[in-house]
C-alpha cells in the first residue's frame, strides 16, 4: 500500500510539472491555431540555460528563472515573428507545424554542437538526498513540491491574465474568432507574438524542474514533445484546465505502471491512453465538440 | 502548351535513360548513392500519394517503412533464406505495412489537420518503442541479414534496379491516380472535405485507400532497405528524420504535385548523402537541413516546380502579349494577357486568399 501512495503522489506532483509545459503548448494552439512542435526542445533549452547559469555562474536554479524566463519569452516572440508570421496561403496551418519542426531540429543541432550528446544532470542542492521531507512516512523531495507549486503559480497567473486583464480579453477574443477580433480593433499579430512568447517562456520553468528531476540530452526533446502532445490532445486542444487535468491523470497512471510493471513501458501509457481516447472521444476528454473552423 | 508537354516527355525519357545506365559504369559509390536517391524518390512519391493529394500531412511514414524492414528481417531470420530469392520478399514487407495501415488509418483518419499530424507522430513513437522493447525484434541490438556472397563491384546493382523499378512504378501509379475518379475524390477532400462528403464522396473509404497504397510502397522500400543497410535497428528503421526528410522533399519540389516529390528527392538526397560524408559531425548537416526547410516554407511555400512553372508561363504570356502589340499597336485599355482565364496573376491572387 505504501508504494501505491508513493506512486500516486509522485505521479500527481510530476503531473503538475508536465501540466505547466502542456499549458504553454495548448495556449499557443488556442490562440495561433498552430502546434508548436518545438515545445519539447524548448523545455530542454530551458534546462540547459538553468544548467549553464548554475555551473558557470553559481546562480541557484530558482533565482535563475528571473533570467531564463525572459530569455525564453524573447526567443518565443522571435520565432513567431521570423518564422510563423510570414507564412501565407491555404496550407498555412500545416506549414507552421513544419516550421516549428524545423526550428526544433535546428535548436537540437545547435545544442548537440555545443554540449555534445552526453546526458547531463544538475548537481544542485535540490537534487541531493537531504532535500526531501517526510510526511506520513512518504518521502517527498522538495523539488517535486516546489515544481508543483511553481506549476500551480504559473497556471493561476496565466488564468488571471486571460480572465482578468484587458490583454487577456483580446487573447480570448482572438481564440474565438480571428477575423472578428481584428474587426473590433485588436492587434492580432501582437497578441499572437506575445502569446507565443508566454507559451515558450513557461518552458523555462518547466525545463528547470525537468532538468532537476531527469538526466537530459538534446534528444530528450523528442520524447518530451510526444508526451506533451499526447497530454494536450487528451485534455482537448486549446483547453487549459484540460491540459492540467490530463497531465496529472496520465502521469499518475504512468507512475503506477512504472512501479508495478516496468519503467520501459510507462511511456506506452501516454500513447495507449491517447489512442483509446481518440477512438471514443476524438475531441479529447475536456474538449469542445466542434473543432475550430479553418 | 504543346511544346511544354513535348519537353516534359523528352526530359522524362532522358532522366530514365540516365538512371538506367548509371550502374553500368561499375562505380560502386555512385551506385550506392543512387540506390538511396531512388529509394527516397519512391518514398516521397508514396508519401505524396496520400499526404499531398488529400492534404493530410502524415509524419508517420516511418511506421510503414520500419514495418517493412522488420517483416523482411524476421522472415529471413526464421527461414534462413540466402541469395537472390530475398528480392521476392520485399512486397511482403509492403503487405504487412498495408495491413498495419488499416487500423492505423481507421483511428488516425477520424481526426483532421493538427490532431492528425500529432496522432501519426504518436503512433510512430509507439512502433519505435515496440521495436526496441520486444524480445522478438532483437531489441536495441536489432537483426542482421544473412551475408550476400556477391561480387563487390556489382553488389549494389540488383538493389539499384529494384529501387528504380519501385520508384518508376510508384510514379506511374501516382500519375494514374491523379487523373482518375479516385484521384479527383482525394483532391476534393484536400480542397474541402465536408463539401466532398456532401457531394457523395465516401471520404473515410477513399482516404483509407490512399493511406494503404502509400503504406504498401513504403513497406516494400523498407524491405529493400533492410538488405541494403544490412541491419534492422529501432532507431534507423523507425527514424523521425525519415518522415521529415520525405516531407521536405515533397514540399521542396511541390506539395501535392506529380513531379514535385521526384524533383525534391533528386535534389535533396544527394546533398544529404554528401553532407554526411563531408562534415565530420552530422549536427551541421542537421542545422542546414532545418534552415533549408524554413527557407522553403517561407519563400517557396508551394514548392520549386509550381513557382518556376508559373514564372515560365508569365514570361511566355508577356512575350505573346508583346508580339500581339507589335502586330496591332498598343492595346486599348485592357492588356490582353489579363483577359485570358487562369493567367498567372489571377492564379497567384487566388492561392493567396
Amino acid at each position: 500500500m505504501g508504494t501505491f501512495f508513493q506512486a500516486i503522489s509522485d505521479g500527481v506532483l510530476e503531473g503538475g510539472v508536465y501540466g505547466l509545459m502542456a499549458v504553454g503548448l495548448t495556449l499557443i494552439f488556442g490562440v495561433l491555431d498552430i502546434i508548436n512542435i518545438a515545445q519539447g526542445i524548448m523545455v530542454i533549452l530551458g534546462a540547459y540555460l538553468s544548467y549553464v547559469l548554475w555551473t558557470h555562474l553559481h546562480i541557484d536554479v530558482f533565482v535563475g528563472l528571473l533570467i531564463t524566463i525572459p530569455t525564453m519569452f524573447i526567443i518565443g516572440v522571435a520565432i513567431q515573428y521570423l518564422f510563423i508570421r510570414p507564412l501565407r496561403g491555404r496550407e498555412r496551418t500545416s506549414m507552421s507545424l513544419l516550421a516549428c519542426y524545423a526550428v526544433a531540429i535546428i535548436t537540437e543541432g545547435l545544442l548537440y554542437q555545443h554540449f555534445g550528446s552526453n546526458y547531463l544532470s544538475m548537481n544542485t542542492y535540490w537534487t541531493s538526498p537531504k532535500a526531501e521531507i517526510k510526511i506520513f512516512g512518504y518521502y517527498l523531495p522538495y523539488i517535486y513540491l516546489l515544481g508543483f507549486a511553481l506549476a500551480v503559480l504559473f497556471v493561476v497567473a496565466i488564468y488571471l491574465m486571460l480572465y482578468r486583464t484587458q490583454f487577456g480579453r483580446s487573447v480570448r477574443a482572438t481564440m474565438q474568432d480571428h477575423t472578428a477580433a481584428r474587426l473590433v480593433g485588436i492587434d492580432v499579430n501582437r497578441v499572437a507574438a506575445i502569446t507565443f512568447g508566454i507559451g515558450v517562456g513557461v518552458t523555462a520553468a518547466g525545463g528547470m524542474v525537468f532538468g532537476e528531476l531527469n538526466a537530459f540530452n538534446p534528444n530528450t526533446g523528442y520524447d518530451l514533445i510526444s508526451r506533451l502532445l499526447a497530454i494536450v490532445i487528451l485534455g482537448g486542444m486549446g483547453s487549459i484546465g484540460g491540459a492540467l487535468g490530463a497531465s496529472v491523470l496520465v502521469l499518475t497512471l504512468a507512475s503506477l505502471v512504472d512501479v508495478y510493471w516496468n519503467p520501459e513501458w510507462s511511456t506506452v501509457v501516454f500513447y495507449g491512453a491517447l489512442v483509446l481516447v481518440l477512438v471514443f472521444r476524438p475531441q479529447g476528454l475536456f474538449g469542445r465538440k466542434e473543432a475550430r473552423a479553418q | 502548351m504543346k511544346s511544354l508537354a513535348l519537353w516534359r516527355g523528352v526530359g522524362l525519357a532522358m532522366l530514365l535513360a540516365v538512371a538506367a545506365i548509371i550502374p553500368l559504369g561499375n562505380d560502386v559509390v555512385l551506385t550506392e548513392v543512387g540506390v538511396l536517391v531512388l529509394m527516397y524518390v519512391g518514398a516521397a512519391v508514396a508519401w505524396n500519394i496520400f499526404s499531398g493529394f488529400t492534404g493530410y500531412i502524415s509524419l508517420g511514414a516511418a511506421v510503414f517503412f520500419g514495418s517493412g524492414v522488420y517483416t523482411v528481417a524476421l522472415i529471413t531470420k526464421h527461414l534462413n533464406l540466402v541469395g537472390g530469392v530475398v528480392f521476392a520478399l520485399y512486397p511482403l514487407g509492403g503487405l504487412v505495412a498495408a495491413v498495419i495501415a488499416v487500423p492505423f488509418g481507421l483511428i488516425a483518419l477520424r481526426v483532421r489537420r493538427h490532431t492528425f499530424v500529432v496522432v501519426t507522430i504518436a503512433v510512430f513513437f509507439i512502433f519505435q518503442l515496440m521495436a526496441s522493447n520486444f524480445s522478438w525484434t532483437g531489441g536495441a541490438v536489432g537483426l542482421i541479414p544473412p551475408f550476400l556472397n556477391w561480387d563487390a563491384a556489382t553488389v549494389w546493382n540488383p538493389f539499384y534496379y529494384t529501387a528504380l523499378i519501385i520508384a518508376v512504378v510508384s510514379a506511374v501509379l501516382a500519375w494514374a491516380i491523379w487523373g482518375s475518379r479516385f484521384g479527383l475524390q482525394l483532391r476534393a477532400i484536400r480542397d474541402d472535405e465536408d463539401r466532398a462528403r456532401g457531394l457523395g464522396v465516401k471520404t473515410m473509404r477513399v482516404k483509407l485507400a490512399a493511406f494503404v497504397i502509400s503504406a504498401f510502397i513504403l513497406g516494400t522500400l523498407g524491405g529493400l532497405y533492410f538488405y541494403f543497410q544490412s541491419d534492422a535497428l529501432p532507431q534507423y528503421a523507425f527514424n523521425p528524420f525519415f518522415d521529415l526528410t520525405i516531407a521536405l522533399m515533397a514540399f521542396l519540389g511541390g506539395f501535392g504535385t506529380l513531379a514535385g516529390p521526384i524533383f525534391g528527392a533528386l535534389l535533396l538526397e544527394p546533398y544529404l548523402g554528401w553532407a554526411q560524408q563531408q562534415v565530420t559531425n552530422t549536427y551541421v548537416a542537421q542545422v542546414v537541413l532545418g534552415a533549408l526547410f524554413l527557407v522553403v516554407i517561407i519563400f517557396l511555400p508551394r514548392g520549386l516546380l509550381p513557382t518556376v512553372g508559373e514564372k515560365l508561363t508569365a514570361i511566355q504570356a508577356s512575350r505573346q502579349r508583346r508580339a500581339a502589340e507589335q502586330k496591332t499597336g498598343p492595346p486599348p485599355g485592357v492588356p490582353i494577357g489579363a483577359a485570358t482565364a487562369g493567367s498567372p496573376a489571377e492564379q497567384t491572387t487566388r492561392s493567396a486568399s
